[in-house]
């Protein structure tokens, strides 16, 4: 992506563009890795309910993985997750394991 | 027509308020500035504005109230001294970083501790580099000019920063003095409308304020700020001659008071400047060229044009009513020496501290300095750079 110069800025730095906070990757400050067991998943959607960012990925209701380009690794999601039958669905992993 | 009266200062500043009539006021009380808001507040139960006024619990709340409305959209003001202003501290860069044209009365008041409630630079001076215009004012009449023209200063769009109209604490806030109000319709028109470049509360273009600006843009944010800083001298030279035509009074970046022929020359700031200028007619009586320079507009500093007003001095005493602790010289000085830093022949300078927490300023102290100077022209040889005056040895 080409810099822009300071000429070119919004004074103020105010964001004019709506949802551009896609552009801004951040899921690489996470340490840790939620990884999803889909057998233990009973797609209660607390995951998607919980996340600070929007990383859970949805599909017409369902529950379908991560989005690790904005996933801090908070690991909020595998806290709140009932899973099944005292099972897990999201677990937490150390990344660059 | 203008109508003259007999006012103190803070009633001047709360008056040129009601007239401009802001959309929103965000403030909280602090002596001595507590009278303007005070009158204000009145102003709004009375209906005498359509102000918004929101009572915050502390001077951090009150900057961030007053964020928060100029970014939504309004036309937005409030008033400190001191202590306030230093609780104010990072909201002032906010305001300014987020370029929102705000409005702040800054009633000068020394800083604790130890506690003091009375008039000196102290505050203004910590919050010179904060990325504000500051606009400083002598008397009554100048903080009433001045604190009208601050919108139109502020709200320019060249400039969208926020700009800070200072006066001394008591001298002049608490004093009664002569002065001229204009009629409201004249500030009504002078102002005009505010329209926010891009406001929060404009539902059909959604906006966000202060997103996280890592390394690779911060730098080009601040390029920016400085170059929109520099701009600022010309618009408040442009303004100043809109508001000579309803009022009269001229007004530039300083005030050259029998400087042209000058030898000697004193540089101050706000209400003592009246104090120097008695001093100096009667120096001129005497057969002795002195003269006197005061900074209006202050931040920016206008080096450039400073520096040519004074640089055919011979000897020029700098009195600052706040001290810069270990940077040797008051902040005025430091100001002024470098603006003549880039000529080859300059004038002599010396440093007086005078003045803090309200310790008054004599004519006995501006002729003992006009003395000084005299002797430095007749000897060439200079006594001591910097020292207090009016202090106990």
């Amino acid at each position: 992506m080409k810099l822009k110069k300071w000429k070119e800025l919004t004074p103020g730095a105010v964001c004019t563009k709506a949802g551009s906070a896609l552009e801004f990757k951040t899921g690489s400050w996470r340490a840790f890795r939620p990884r999803w067991i889909e057998e233990n998943c009973i797609q209660c959607l607390f995951c998607w309910a919980y996340c600070p960012d929007m990383a859970v990925k949805v599909k017409d209701g369902k529950m379908e993985g991560f989005y690790y380009d904005y996933c801090k690794g908070c690991g909020i999601c595998a806290l709140e997750c009932p899973g099944k039958k005292g099972k897990k669905a999201i677990v937490m992993e150390e990344e660059g394991k | 027509m203008a109508k003259v009266v007999a006012v103190t200062g803070n009633e001047a500043v709360a008056n040129a308020l009601r007239q401009v009539n802001p959309d929103v006021s965000s403030a909280y009380p602090i002596t001595p500035a507590t009278d303007i808001m005070q009158r204000f507040t009145s102003f709004v139960s009375n209906g005498k504005v359509k102000t918004e006024m929101i009572l915050v619990e502390s001077e951090h709340s009150a900057m961030s109230g007053c964020i928060g409305a100029s970014a939504a959209g309004g036309r937005v003001m409030t008033a400190t001294s001191s202590q306030g202003l230093a609780l104010m501290w990072e909201e002032l860069f906010i305001a300014s970083g987020t370029r929102l044209p705000i409005v702040m009365a800054l009633v000068n008041r020394a800083l604790s501790a130890p506690l003091n409630i009375h008039g000196d630079h102290s505050d203004g001076m910590g919050a010179r580099d904060c990325g504000w215009i500051q606009l400083w004012s002598e008397n009554a009449q100048e903080a009433y000019d001045n604190t009208i023209q601050a919108f139109r200063i502020a709200e320019h769009m060249d400039v969208r920063l926020p700009v800070m109209v200072c006066m001394d604490g008591f001298i002049i806030s608490h004093s009664i003095e002569r002065m001229e109000y204009l009629e409201d319709e004249a500030i009504k028109n002078f102002v005009g409308e505010f329209q926010q470049t891009n406001p929060l509360l404009d539902l059909e273009h959604p906006v966000s304020y202060g997103p996280l600006i890592l390394p690779d843009y911060y730098m080009e944010y601040r390029k920016a700020h400085a170059e929109v800083m520099a701009q600022a001298p010309k618009v408040v030279l442009d303004i100043a001659k809109d508001f000579e035509k309803i009022s009269g009074r001229k007004y530039g970046l300083f005030e050259s008071y029998r400087l042209d022929d000058a030898e000697i020359g004193i540089v101050i700031l706000n209400s003592a400047a009246g104090t120097t200028k008695d001093a100096i007619d009667l120096f001129r009586e005497k057969g002795i060229k002195a003269g006197l320079l005061k900074p209006r507009l202050y931040r920016p500093f206008p080096y450039e044009e400073v520096g040519d007003a004074l640089k055919h001095l011979k000897a020029v005493c700098v009195l600052d009513r706040a001290d810069a602790f270990g940077g040797s010289y008051g902040p005025l000085f430091i100001d002024i020496a470098s603006s003549l830093y880039p000529y080859k022949d300059k004038p002599v300078l010396i440093n007086k501290i005078y003045g803090l927490g309200g310790r008054d300023y004599l004519p006995g102290h501006a002729e003992l300095v006009l003395n000084e100077l005299a002797e430095i022209l007749r000897t060439g040889k200079v006594k001591t750079f910097k020292e207090y005056i009016g202090v106990r040895e």
